[in-house]
């Protein structure tokens, strides 16, 4: 049985050993990994908080050189934008995801299509922006709020569809069946029960696609393009949270840099706010395609 | 008997809105539902048609998106062929663009990033499958994810302000004292810096590395788990003999997949990397990368070469990303469907 003879408790203790060191790593990792969230959350905080106030969310930008005014124009242009790229990719979204979970069911068009949903989140968004450029913004002749929207719709449709596929397959097999028993058509069954029992998990992947498009930038820069003027056109370039603040972060002015943080601090609190929203209203079982 | 019901009642689901004690009879049933003449019935031909579009629409995106691009840059692709890829002069002005200080700047800060987020974030994944319970995992998982949810212009922002500073008063010196003999860890040191960008990359591909490799290991069956445990194995000699083994393509996956990420990030690199198209050695040297110097030039660009050409940068990055993510797709599907499809 002990074929260490007398070094065996010496070894057993060395491999408890290795073992604490290795998990005990592993543990220090994850505390580092957080250590950047605590730091650039604090940091945001800090810095920001000082220039959020009711001027911030109702004026315009003020002129280089003039200290003061707002970000009232790219708050309501960002919402404004994420609205519209939703409108757009909602239905195609959920369409795809009940294509996949329903009449595609392990069909090869199916794996093909999943496969074409996973490599779209995987394209760079700057990439996405020059899509719509060639697509949008010259045909129609110039930087709009629409174009904006369609670059950020391109990105958010494979991610509503993967979420909405994982909710509708974690209903039940016998909940649809039963329902095709009653005879209950496919499509039916399909949207009335099928659909309506997973509608939560189709919700909380859209909202999450919300939170990931509304903290896009890149994609912006050149559909959207920035607006120093109120403007809620769809014809129109329109501004954006994430281009105002990347416009005015690497300006060199120290106001500007004051408003940058305040809008960070914004942004970035819309979009937390959000994903602790879908953590809330997602039950344990839906993954998050990645 | 005493009292029986006048008529028997069954007891059926209630499911949404169809209450099956109350349908009709039967033939009025089958009669409710419109047909096409071909005998599909009308709703499901509907259903089929908007759903199938849809999935289409998908699908012709990803082909629309690269066929668009390849497009647009043929004007740059018939001038500069084949040289457009290996040239290091970019020079608007004189219409002379070449792509390689952008590939290497690419190739090199998501490396780097990698070479730093892929420990952590495999360590991660461990910590939170293996050692942490479930009610914890939830919660560590939850705020590593939210690593992931903070927009990457934010990033940019600290990476300008704090992190780039920092690493040049604090970092690097240290690099410099003990590391200084290394190509990689000489020259000016300026605060923009190919390792700023990699270093605000690592902390953005880090929860997509361990969210996948969480997913992998949780494929991991139970009874070889159990089977290390059985036989008196420690908790890390589980991982070794069991976890690893088992789960390796799916690392290698989910690092792939965190390549990808970092190739394509645009605005936070464009924060902070100082955007000088040169090659450099030294990981302090200002560079570029493919996605911001699109992101920098596009708006400016004047003439319709220098406009395809950037075009053809994107169209370059748009490859690799595609044959990362393809790639790195088949590796981790190949451990996950198997657990989660149904």
């Amino acid at each position: 049985m002990n074929t260490l003879g007398p070094y065996a408790d010496t070894y057993r203790a060395w491999r408890k050993l290795k073992s604490a060191a290795m998990m005990g790593a592993t543990v220090i990792a994850t505390l580092l990994t957080l250590v950047p969230l605590f730091l650039v959350l604090s940091y945001l905080v800090r810095q920001g908080v000082s220039g959020i106030n009711w001027v911030f969310f109702t004026r315009l930008p003020r002129p280089v050189g003039e200290v003061g005014g707002g970000m009232g124009n790219a708050v309501v242009g960002t919402l404004e934008l994420v609205g519209l790229a939703s409108v757009l990719a909602v239905a195609v979204g959920i369409g795809t995801g009940l294509y996949l979970s329903e009449p595609g069911r392990n069909s090869a068009a199916a794996n093909a299509v999943r496969f074409a949903a996973d490599v779209l989140m995987g394209v760079p968004s700057i990439v996405v922006g020059i899509f719509a450029y060639a697509v949008v913004v010259r045909p129609m002749g110039g930087f709009s709020a629409l174009a904006g929207a369609f670059a950020l719709a391109t990105m958010m449709t494979p991610l509503v569809a993967r979420t909405a596929e994982e909710a509708l397959k974690l209903v039940p097999a016998e909940l649809r069946e039963s329902a095709l028993a009653l005879g209950i058509p496919r499509w039916r069954t399909s949207l009335s029960v099928v659909a309506r029992t997973a509608a939560r998990g189709i919700a909380t992947g859209v909202l999450l696609a919300l939170a990931r498009i509304a903290g896009e930038t890149a994609p912006l820069l050149f559909t959207a393009f920035g607006n120093q003027y109120w403007s809620t056109s769809l014809k129109q370039p329109i501004a954006a949270l994430t281009v105002q603040v990347y416009t005015y972060a690497i300006s060199p002015f120290e106001d500007w840099h004051r408003q940058a943080w305040a809008g960070a601090l914004v942004l970035t609190a819309m979009v937390l706010l959000a994903e602790a929203l879908v953590r809330l209203l997602s039950g344990r079982g839906l993954r998050v395609p990645r | 008997m005493a009292s029986k019901p006048a008529k028997e009642e069954l007891i059926l689901p209630n499911v949404g809105r169809f209450q099956a004690a109350s349908l009709p009879a039967q033939e009025e049933t089958t009669r409710s539902w419109k047909r096409l003449k071909i005998g599909v019935p009308l709703g499901q031909f509907f259903f089929n048609g908007f759903t199938v579009t849809s999935a289409f629409i998908i699908l012709s995106l990803v082909l629309a998106i690269s066929a668009v691009l390849a497009v647009e840059a043929v004007p740059a692709l018939v001038r500069f062929k084949a040289g457009f890829l290996v040239g290091t002069d970019w020079d608007p002005v004189n219409e002379q663009f070449g792509a390689l200080p952008f590939i290497y700047g690419t190739a090199v800060s998501s490396f780097l990033a990698l070479i730093i987020a892929a420990p952590f974030g495999i360590g991660v994944a461990l910590c939170l499958s293996e050692m942490t319970p479930f009610w914890l995992s939830d919660i560590l998982g939850f705020l590593v994810e939210l690593l992931a949810a903070i927009p990457s212009v934010v990033y940019g922002l600290w990476g300008i302000f704090v992190l780039g500073p920092f690493l040049r008063d604090a970092v690097e010196p240290v690099l410099v004292r003990y590391l200084g003999f290394l190509p990689l860890f000489q020259g000016p040191r300026v605060g923009v810096s190919m390792l700023s960008a990699g270093a605000i990359l690592a902390v953005m591909v880090v929860p997509y590395i361990s969210a996948v490799c969480r997913d992998v290991f949780s494929a991991v069956p139970a009874g070889l788990r159990e089977a290390a445990f059985a036989l008196g194995a420690t908790r890390w000699e589980v991982v070794r003999l069991a976890v690893l083994p088992y789960s390796i393509s799916g690392i290698v996956g989910a690092i792939i997949l965190g390549l990808g990420r970092a190739l394509g990030e645009t605005i936070a690199v464009a924060m902070v990397i100082g955007n000088r198209p040169v090659i450099s050695a030294s990981l302090f040297m200002p560079s570029t990368t493919l996605a911001s110097a699109i992101a920098n030039e596009f708006t400016e660009a004047t003439s319709d070469i220098y406009v395809s050409a950037l075009i053809e940068l994107g169209l370059v990055l748009i490859l690799m990303s595609l044959l990362i993510n393809v790639t790195a797709r088949l590796m981790i599907y190949k451990l996950i469907t198997e657990r989660f499809s149904r």
